[in-house]
């Protein structure tokens, strides 16, 4: 299961934004969101929703061993109680989407509790099966 | 306390000097936000007699109790002054993303005080709040500044910016945000300029505090939920606001050439199916919004460059387009483009425009004065001289810069039978001579013709469109309703047309701020600042109220020659009806003043004094007040 990103759907409302650190640290706060909207305008108009794809390379990059897939779950989870925020994740990630807030004690995540899609109602972010990616 | 970001700030453009205040809890349930706190602001502070573009005019930032919450679309953000378009209270809002950046940064309230020396902008990164050296900015057009300012400073400021229609002090210069979401209506843009402000850019990263997350949480996912399979959704996702063009014509109430009709030839060419077809990019949305009736598009004019930006939207399609004769809806997203970078609002310098084509078509403006350029219905070039020569104020574009109002004084001619305005603010895009209660609605309020007071189009249908009578109550009950949107600042057409019901945009309040609030205590809020800013308007430009509530000629005595609404009119006799009407039911004399009585019930006595001493208040009412003011009528959707 992973999380499906249509960009040319995505008008930037920025619910999924909301719905996100509501669930994650029961504030309202876009700014602290594991999903980021780019936004190219005026050329050529387009939203462009930046989230993690669970590809697992800051897990293997992790030196506290902290970001780790448990079970069957599709997602790399972030144990804040080992996280040491030393960064090395949010360097190590090849497309930018572990995110940081100054108000965060630990990097911004994605760890697919899937609320942004129940919001998104444009089917810019839905939900598709697919096998688990095959790092680790 | 919840719900707010908890910061009054105040500067001082002239010395530099930033003060901040706690916002008092006090103050912020009594108004709610935005246009209520303008409204209050305003009246207690700016001068009776002060110049809107002088130093003594207050220019406010103010978002509302919702922005920025997760309640449905909470995105609005108020701006206000005292208006250089009609001399009275002005407030003007906007969506897009800036007035939940606001919030997050930690502000209800921005008030900018006198005229700085030289051309500034505004920047707050939460805590730090700065004015900046503008003059590599100034002269810029407002979509061209904003693409500027991301590169600079970083795409997740949120920015507003004027162009040079408000530097210059255009009458109805409007203020930008997002590529084509505007404060448009009132002139704010030129009282920006007036304050030599270029522009605004905020970023906030702060939480908002809210007294009961889970609640605020469910209330909203389910509202969410329950509206997705609305049958409304997939029309206003598809095509937004333009959508109405059609209807509007079908109904007879669609501006064509200066409203000399109501059903617009050609129509079809500049439809919202037109606007998905030929020029839309992609949809775009509101913060916190899921109907996204936001339009960007891409004009493209054999000629000209391709120009991009959000909209058109109806009014700006009905204004620019049907008003100024155009069927094409390149011409008229290219038409918004130019509005928009200039820093004009669509709905007066569309209106402006249509007005000034007739008079060319009359002969009372010829070649010579458009510096040997014509001035023919639909004909974008003449469109883009004409509007150039209004931001820049250079020669006649002076005369018609301070709006159709001023523009008839001064030609003469009897130009002002067909200036569509009231009390100087230019029509919406709306033709009344069909549509009495929205002729009323225009007339009574407080800033002039601006549907967003009150849109009775459809409860004119159901009221009978061929009847004064009933439709006052029902004015006043919408003119109630609309400020309750202007102060929550959430989005309207999730009530309009996805049947989210006040009621529960109360219960969103509740949660967010832990008020026992009720819809019952808003709707007086709403008749407060519907009393204050009428007394505002009273004070600074004399009474009697009735004097100002005069609608166009054309409106009430001209018959509709063509379309589905031929042959109608409003008529004067009709029109005194509704007035009497609505004065009679709001509690004001018959000369349209507000009582003493009603100023009390309000809880604004100090307001009766001061009308008192000027020998503005209302005569008391023999019998007393109507208990109940206003009568509830939720209008279908079209």
């Amino acid at each position: 299961m992973r999380i499906k990103v249509d960009t040319s759907r995505c008008t930037g409302c920025k619910l999924c934004q909301q719905i996100c650190t509501i669930e994650h640290y029961g504030e309202i706060n876009p700014k602290k969101a594991a999903i980021r909207i780019g936004a190219e305008f005026p050329e050529p108009g387009v939203f462009t929703p930046r989230l993690c794809v669970q590809c697992g390379a800051c897990a293997r990059a992790c030196p506290e061993g902290a970001i780790e897939r448990t079970g069957s779950a599709d997602a790399f989870v972030l144990d804040t109680s080992k996280c040491t925020n030393c960064g090395v994740c949010v360097e190590t990630c090849p497309i930018g989407v572990m995110y940081t807030h100054a108000a965060a004690p630990t990097p911004v995540k994605c760890d697919l509790c899937l609320k942004c899609t129940e919001v998104c109602n444009t089917g810019a972010l839905t939900v598709v099966d697919s096998p688990r990616p095959t790092s680790r | 306390m919840y719900g707010f970001g908890g910061t009054v700030l105040r500067i001082n453009l002239e010395t530099g000097e930033i003060r901040r205040s706690p916002t008092p809890e006090s103050f912020a349930r009594e108004w709610l936000g935005a246009r209520g706190f303008v409204a209050k602001t305003i009246y207690d502070e700016v001068p009776r007699n002060a110049d809107p573009l002088g130093p003594e005019n207050l220019f406010i930032v103010a978002p509302g109790v919702l922005t920025g919450s997760f309640a449905p679309c909470g995105s609005k953000l108020g701006f206000g002054c005292v208006s250089p378009l009609t001399n009275g209270h002005a407030d003007s809002n906007m969506g897009g993303h800036l007035g939940p950046e606001i919030k997050y940064a930690g502000y209800d309230m921005i008030v900018l005080e006198r005229i700085s020396p030289k051309p500034v902008y505004l920047f707050i990164d939460d805590d730090a709040v700065e004015l900046r050296p503008a003059e590599q900015y100034w002269g810029m057009g407002s979509l061209d500044l904003e693409a500027r300012m991301k590169k600079d400073l970083g795409e997740d400021f949120q920015i507003a910016t004027i162009g040079p229609a408000g530097e210059n002090g255009v009458g109805f210069a409007c203020i930008t945000h997002d590529f084509g979401r505007q404060a448009g209506r009132c002139g704010v843009g030129a009282v920006m300029g007036s304050k030599r402000l270029k522009a605004i850019a905020v970023r906030g990263t702060k939480s908002l505090a809210v007294h009961d997350l889970p609640g605020l949480t469910k209330h909203t996912y389910d509202i969410i939920q329950r509206t997705k399979p609305h049958p409304n959704m997939e029309p206003w996702q598809k095509y937004g606001t333009a959508l109405f063009v059609s209807w509007a014509n079908e109904h007879g109430c669609f501006p064509s050439r200066n409203f000399q009709t109501t059903y617009h030839e050609g129509w079809e060419g500049i439809s919202g199916e037109k606007l998905a077809e030929e020029v839309l990019v992609t949809h775009k949305a509101c913060f916190g919004c899921w109907m996204n009736c936001g339009k960007y598009s891409r004009a493209r004019i054999p000629g000209k460059p391709d120009t991009y930006l959000e909209g058109p939207e109806y009014e700006t399609i009905a204004l620019c387009g049907g008003s100024c004769g155009m069927t094409d809806i390149h011409h008229v997203a290219y038409a918004n483009y130019l509005c928009d970078n200039l820093g004009l609002d669509t709905m007066s310098g569309g209106n402006v425009t249509g007005f000034a084509m007739e008079c060319y078509e009359r002969g009372i403006i010829t070649k010579d004065d458009l510096e040997g350029h014509e001035l023919r219905w639909g004909n974008i070039d003449d469109f883009e001289h004409f509007v150039g020569m209004i931001a820049a104020r250079r020669g006649i574009g002076e005369l018609f810069s301070h709006g159709t109002r001023a523009a008839a004084q001064k030609l003469g001619r009897g130009t002002i039978e067909f200036a569509e305005q009231a009390k100087g603010m230019e029509f919406s895009g709306y033709d009344t001579r069909w549509y009495s209660a929205q002729l009323l609605s225009y007339c009574t309020a407080d800033i002039g013709a601006h549907h967003n007071r009150s849109w009775a189009i459809t409860a004119d249908i159901e009221l009978g469109q061929d009847t004064p009578v009933g439709k006052a109550p029902v004015v006043i009950y919408l003119q109630h309703i609309r400020p309750l949107f202007d102060t929550w600042c959430c989005c309207r057409l999730f009530w309009g047309e996805l049947d989210v019901t006040p009621e529960e945009h109360v219960d969103a309040v509740r949660h967010l701020t832990g008020w026992d609030i009720t819809i019952e205590e808003c709707m007086l809020t709403s008749e407060r600042i519907w009393n204050l800013t009428r007394a505002h308007y009273l004070e600074r430009n004399g009474g009697p109220g009735r004097k100002h509530d005069v609608a166009p000629l054309r409106q009430l005595e001209e018959r509709i020659p063509t379309g589905p609404a031929e042959g109608r009119k409003v008529g004067t006799e009709n029109f005194e009806y509704m007035l009497n009407d609505y004065y009679a039911n709001r509690g004001w004399d018959a000369e349209g003043n507000p009582t003493r009585e009603v100023l009390e019930t309000l809880g604004l006595p100090r307001i009766a004094d001061r009308l008192e001493k000027l020998g503005l208040l209302g005569k008391p009412i023999p019998g007393g007040i109507p208990k109940v003011r206003g009568q509830k009528l939720k209008p279908k959707a079209m």
